[in-house]
């Protein structure tokens, strides 16, 4: 398995709080990798650095390096090249006050796709991967927002998917869901880790042993451990990870 | 026809979460002042509705009878005293005042509130200089019309002078209530654009904008209102000619400043009051229509 993110020696800084404390990380290709750790710990922060959707907050400096297969992401690339390339899902369902097709159509649109038996493909495709097409099939007129809640988590999956991205960032994608919910969108990020690689926040660590492949454990802004999921959760090797997992914190 | 079945059934049971008359007053017994706020509320609602109700039908039932067809022929005498001319000339006023101060004012908006940096020393100056021009009294921009418009560009008394008066009036309005209606757009929507690789502009542009239609909407809808009841500003810069002017440059009265006219002639206040009904049914007619397109958009 190759690498697809490289994090060196990433320091963040919202203002004066250093949010993020020199954090070194390997992220593996075709694999589901969860960051867990408390409230506040930065992961989700990390997560957003990876398709630098932190260039939005104000006062949010980054130094060190990123690399996606390689290029630097903080350097030359075009940032919404990079969100192509690096899509994400976001910890409340948000679709757009439109149609569902015209949701799972923007992002083709935006990057030039106007041919609409194209578009029809796409937003067949994009929902079938996410699972959600014969849900759908018959109301791709209908506006988006009608949809329940674990619809419209796995619309916005199907929407991430149709400028087919190489890696899907979730960011606490089930946390506002009930359990049947979450469980149908655990089983489509293990189906689609084939394809794509994800990474996901989580504060559900049942979620991140039942389905992601390597784990990292952050506190505090730093990175505490990172190891492959079986392994860190039976035997984690650092006094702190052992605490947080077996519920002495947090 | 099972949810048709359904549906009877629920009509014939008592709900017993329904609250009777008889009930809430039996409450209202145990906690008086809940019953004084009942009534005052009750109080404020009804007079409101029957102040409004009376205006209404006054102007109607003194307006109405007066309502005769050389009231509208294309040329105004003296002796029919026609506002023919001063329909058309408040519908051009509009459409042009409209035409200066929405697009200025919405992309104002856009920049106070996407582009401009939060505690941008700018946006906050911009804020309050519209906030202090929408509590001006419209005389004030009346007279700087004269001044400025009129007198200092060379328009002269003239259609264009008193759009560009009305323009500078209605800004500050269409601006901040474009800027609300924009800020009330959850960021989670700007959020998954950019997170699909799109740019501000097409973020702005496709899913900020369209959101925000409604509130901008009712917005202009205040606006016009504004310029179709406005005589004051433009007796100084739009004068009071009664006659639909060959080009912008030209002088006409609207349909307020011809009410205006009438009423302080003395000679005409049935014709007056006809004039006001008209007045009454154009600004319906105006909302009816915004509101209509207000709602394609957001189905849409």
């Amino acid at each position: 398995m190759g690498t697809k993110f490289k994090i060196d020696n990433l320091d963040l800084y919202y203002g004066k709080f250093k949010a993020l404390k020199d954090i070194n990380l390997d992220l593996p290709e075709h694999e589901i990798t969860a960051f867990i750790g408390p409230s506040g710990c930065g992961k989700s922060t990390l997560l957003k650095s990876l398709n630098r959707m932190n260039d939005l907050v104000e006062g949010c400096k980054i130094t060190g390096k990123v690399t996606l297969d390689g290029e630097d992401i903080y350097g030359d690339m075009d940032v919404n090249l990079l969100r192509k390339r690096v899509g994400m899902v976001f910890q409340k369902p948000n679709p757009f006050p439109m149609s569902v097709y015209d949701n799972i159509a923007y992002g083709p649109r935006t990057h030039g796709i106007h041919n609409k038996s194209q578009l029809d493909e796409i937003v067949e495709k994009s929902l079938k991967n996410a699972a959600i097409w014969d849900e759908l099939k018959d109301r791709l007129k209908k506006s988006a927002l009608g949809l329940s809640g674990g619809q419209q988590q796995r619309l916005c999956i199907a929407r991430a998917l149709a400028v087919e991205p190489e890696v899907l960032l979730m960011d606490e994608p089930t946390s506002a869901l009930d359990p049947i919910s979450t469980s149908k969108i655990e089983d489509l990020a293990v189906e689609l880790k084939s394809k794509y690689t994800i990474i996901m926040v989580t504060h559900n660590m049942q979620q991140a042993v039942r389905i992601s492949d390597k784990t990292a454990f952050f506190l505090l802004g730093e990175m505490v451990e990172f190891g492959k999921s079986d392994d860190l959760f039976s035997m984690p090797q650092d006094k702190r990870t052992e605490d947080y997992i077996t519920g002495r914190f947090g | 026809m099972e949810a048709v079945k359904t549906m009877e059934k629920t009509e014939e049971i008592q709900g017993i979460n329904k609250v009777t008359f008889g009930q809430r007053m039996k409450s209202y017994k145990r906690t008086p002042l809940s019953f004084v706020l009942w009534l005052l509320v009750n109080a404020a609602m009804i007079i409101t509705v029957v102040v409004l109700f009376f205006l209404i039908v006054y102007i109607l039932v003194n307006g109405i009878p007066n309502l005769t067809p050389d009231l509208f022929d294309v040329k105004y005498t003296t002796e029919n005293v026609s506002m023919f001319p001063a329909i058309i000339n408040t519908l051009i006023m509009t459409g042009l005042s409209l035409l200066f101060a929405v697009p200025l004012g919405i992309f104002a908006s856009i920049y106070l509130v996407e582009y401009a940096k939060r505690g941008n020393k700018i946006v906050g100056l911009v804020r309050i200089t519209a906030e202090t021009l929408q509590g001006i009294p419209s005389i004030v921009y009346g007279l700087f019309g004269m001044l400025f418009f009129v007198g200092a560009l060379g328009w002269g008394l003239s259609i264009l002078s008193g759009a560009a008066t009305m323009a500078i009036m209605i800004l500050p309005l269409i601006m901040r209530t474009s800027e609300e209606a924009l800020k009330s757009v959850p960021d989670s929507y700007r959020e998954g654009s950019f997170g699909l690789g799109a740019g501000k502009l097409r973020t702005v542009f496709r899913i900020v904008l369209p959101s925000a239609v409604p509130g901008i909407l009712s917005g202009i809808i205040l606006a016009i209102g504004r310029v179709v009841g406005e005589t004051a500003a433009l007796m100084y810069t739009a004068g009071t000619v009664a006659e639909i002017p060959s080009n912008i440059m030209g002088s006409g009265r609207t349909l307020a400043v011809h009410m205006y006219t009438l009423s302080c002639e003395g000679l005409h206040i049935n014709q007056a009051y006809a004039t006001a009904v008209v007045l009454l049914i154009t600004v319906l007619l105006i909302n009816a229509v915004s509101s209509f397109i207000a709602k394609r958009i957001t189905k849409g």
